[in-house]
């Protein structure tokens, strides 16, 4: 009796596991309905920047024809910060067969790149698409990945620092070493403040909740503060802000959303035209485009944008010709 | 300097509350609970999410703590109704409740900048515009729980408590209901640790669904360090050596960034300062340096 429910589960598990290798969205391998197109969209993390892109790129691709629902089908899976999840997303997307997928992030578009070499890839909110291996150069790809970059102009953005804060003579930077955009743009805040007679102090973190201290450790070593496009103190910018307003330190961010959530001024990147841009080249692909071609683009005008408020607490004293400049003030 | 030396405190008035409730199952009940993880964030999240919806932030704090003590009552009960392992049944809880936070926050990270927060209704009842009004506020709470655990593991419940973490089939011949004292104990624990969550979310100005992350091992390192300093001979020492030693750690980890190391290899140097305070009775006997050096004896860690 007992050795005929072993057989039995045994059975019954077998029948699953040969029909879940079956393919479940009722599409097999080339008999897609012809208008659908399927795309996979991968984010590592929550924030306003990465939200924002992936906001952008779907609202062009709506205005173009592809309105999700009607001929597009959209798979998202967002890792919410854990690595492992992200793998899994990655293929679980491949595995779905989707026509295009958008990566969004570093760590996003790592974790796809290394699940499929065919299917093409967008990415967008990269810093640099090169060094984390994802394309041979920017000009041609070479791989099934393109897309656009955040690098953000580093080198304007600490002028920026040095024209609010004259008499600054140190910078703090707040990052997490483990990430590569991160580190990447550190060495550039390096060299730019090198050029312009300025000392850089550093504060690494592993995680969100090491922001703050971070910070406080950097009151007292510096005088001005300025935040790469780092996803972790991203997710924290507001420990940041507070130690800064506390201490009368200008904080100057690498995109806009920091700016919006309280530090003081940033010369950047718009995410949601970022993803607007990319939609623009995710349809050249969906006429046939092939990725390995087309160079990664950057964004093509910088915004000015500053924080009143901010300014007002960190005491800092906006000159005229930069509010007559901004792009975008914040009160 | 003085700016600094505020931001240590309140760091480790803040997180002492949670070294307490790693002390109260660890240590009291002899419990490997690692819900702490999860609970200091389901802490935070509730705080976060009340104030940012607009409530008041006493409100929020209190509701947090039922957070906790919710969640503590869920480890416990995985293990007594169930018998899950206690270490099993702590990480059942931490796993499960990284989604509920996160279905608590709504969103990734919830933004307290210039919010209404405990912290800033109690500075503006101070004075003056104070750098020390976060550690003060601190202490006062971490007073107010240092005597209410005190008080409460003199009653007799509360010794109940002890002695089911000293001798559980020796309490339980005697009549009292293990099962019960376990949930107590987790429940209470884990309410302080949300306590701690949701102060550190008000103290930063955000929560999210990391905050935490390594929790335990910063708790678990400051109970050591506090009673390898501060010594644990009577109840009330051990108590004040546990929130001593959350000042220390935060102290040790200020030092870390000032003097430019990675504080990813500080992870590297709790370890061994754990290790040394763990190893030392055991090196004191080989160097003979204690009276029970001569005779063989037991050493707990």
């Amino acid at each position: 009796m007992r050795k005929l429910l072993v057989v039995g589960m045994v059975l019954v598990m077998l029948l699953m596991v040969v029909s879940g290798c079956g393919d479940t969205s009722g599409n097999t391998a080339g008999d897609e309905s012809a208008d659908k197109v399927k795309l996979g969209i991968i984010q590592v993390a929550e924030h306003p920047a990465l939200d924002a892109a992936r906001q952008g790129f779907l609202d062009t691709l709506a205005e173009n024809g592809y309105k999700e629902g009607e001929n597009l089908i959209v798979d998202y899976g967002n890792a919410q910060g854990d690595k492992n999840v992200l793998k899994t997303i990655a293929k679980d997307l491949v595995a779905g067969g989707c026509d295009l997928i958008l990566a969004i992030a570093t760590d996003s578009a790592q974790a796809i790149a290394a699940e499929t070499t065919e299917i093409p890839i967008l990415i967008t909110a990269v810093t640099d698409p090169v060094a984390a291996k994802l394309v041979q150069s920017n000009e041609k790809p070479g791989t099934n990945v393109t897309g656009t970059n955040d690098m953000n102009p580093i080198a304007d953005q600490i002028a920026l620092l040095k024209k609010l804060a004259p008499q600054a003579k140190n910078i703090g930077v707040v990052y997490n070493a483990g990430e590569v955009n991160s580190v990447v743009q550190v060495d550039v805040v390096k060299e730019a403040a090198a050029d312009l007679g300025l000392n850089v102090v550093e504060a690494t973190v592993a995680n969100t909740s090491e922001v703050m201290q971070a910070t406080q450790s950097l009151v007292g070593r510096v005088d001005s503060i300025y935040i790469p496009t780092d996803n972790t103190v991203a997710s924290s910018i507001e420990s940041v802000v507070k130690v800064a307003e506390e201490n009368a330190i200008p904080v100057v961010a690498g995109e806009a959303g920091m700016v919006e959530r309280g530090a003081l001024a940033t010369l950047g990147i718009d995410y949601e035209r970022l993803g607007r841009q990319t939609a623009e080249m995710a349809l050249r692909i969906l006429k046939g485009e092939k990725p390995q071609d087309m160079p990664v683009e950057s964004q093509k005008d910088m915004e000015l944008l500053i924080n009143m408020k901010a300014a007002e607490l960190m005491k800092v004293t906006i000159p005229d010709d930069l509010k007559k400049q901004a792009d975008r003030i914040i009160e | 300097m003085l700016y600094a030396l505020a931001g240590t405190l309140e760091q480790g008035l803040l997180y002492a509350l949670m070294a307490l409730g790693v002390y109260l199952t660890f240590r009291v009940l002899n419990y490997a609970d690692l819900t702490v993880d999860g609970s200091f964030t389901t802490g935070g999240a509730i705080a976060a999410s009340i104030i940012f919806a607009g409530g008041s932030p006493w409100l929020a704090t209190a509701a947090a703590v039922i957070g906790g003590l919710l969640a503590g009552l869920i480890t416990g009960l995985l293990h007594t109704a169930f018998r899950i392992t206690p270490l099993l049944s702590g990480i059942l809880t931490m796993t499960a409740l990284y989604s509920i936070n996160l279905r608590i926050l709504g969103r990734a990270n919830v933004p307290l900048l210039r919010a209404d927060t405990v912290i800033s209704r109690f500075n503006s009842w101070l004075p003056l515009d104070n750098i020390y009004g976060a550690s003060l506020l601190g202490l006062i709470i971490v007073l107010l729980a240092v005597s209410g655990l005190y008080i409460f593991l003199k009653t007799e419940i509360g010794l109940a408590l002890q002695a089911t973490g000293d001798n559980e089939q020796m309490i339980r011949a005697q009549g009292v209901n293990t099962n019960h004292m376990k949930l107590l104990g987790l429940a209470l624990s884990n309410g302080l640790v949300a306590i701690s969550g949701a102060l550190v979310a008000q103290n930063q100005q955000f929560a999210d669904a990391g905050m935490g992350i390594g929790m335990i091992v910063a708790g678990l390192a400051s109970v050591i360090i506090g009673e390898a300093l501060f010594g644990k001979r009577t109840l009330l020492q051990h108590i004040i050596a546990v929130v001593c030693g959350s000042i220390v750690y935060r102290a040790v980890l200020a030092l870390v960034l000032r003097l430019g190391l990675a504080p990813t290899d500080f992870k590297l140097l709790t370890a061994l300062i754990v290790v040394i305070a763990l190893a030392s009775p055991q090196v004191r006997t080989w160097l003979g340096l204690t009276k029970n050096s001569r005779k063989r004896g037991s050493f707990d860690a």
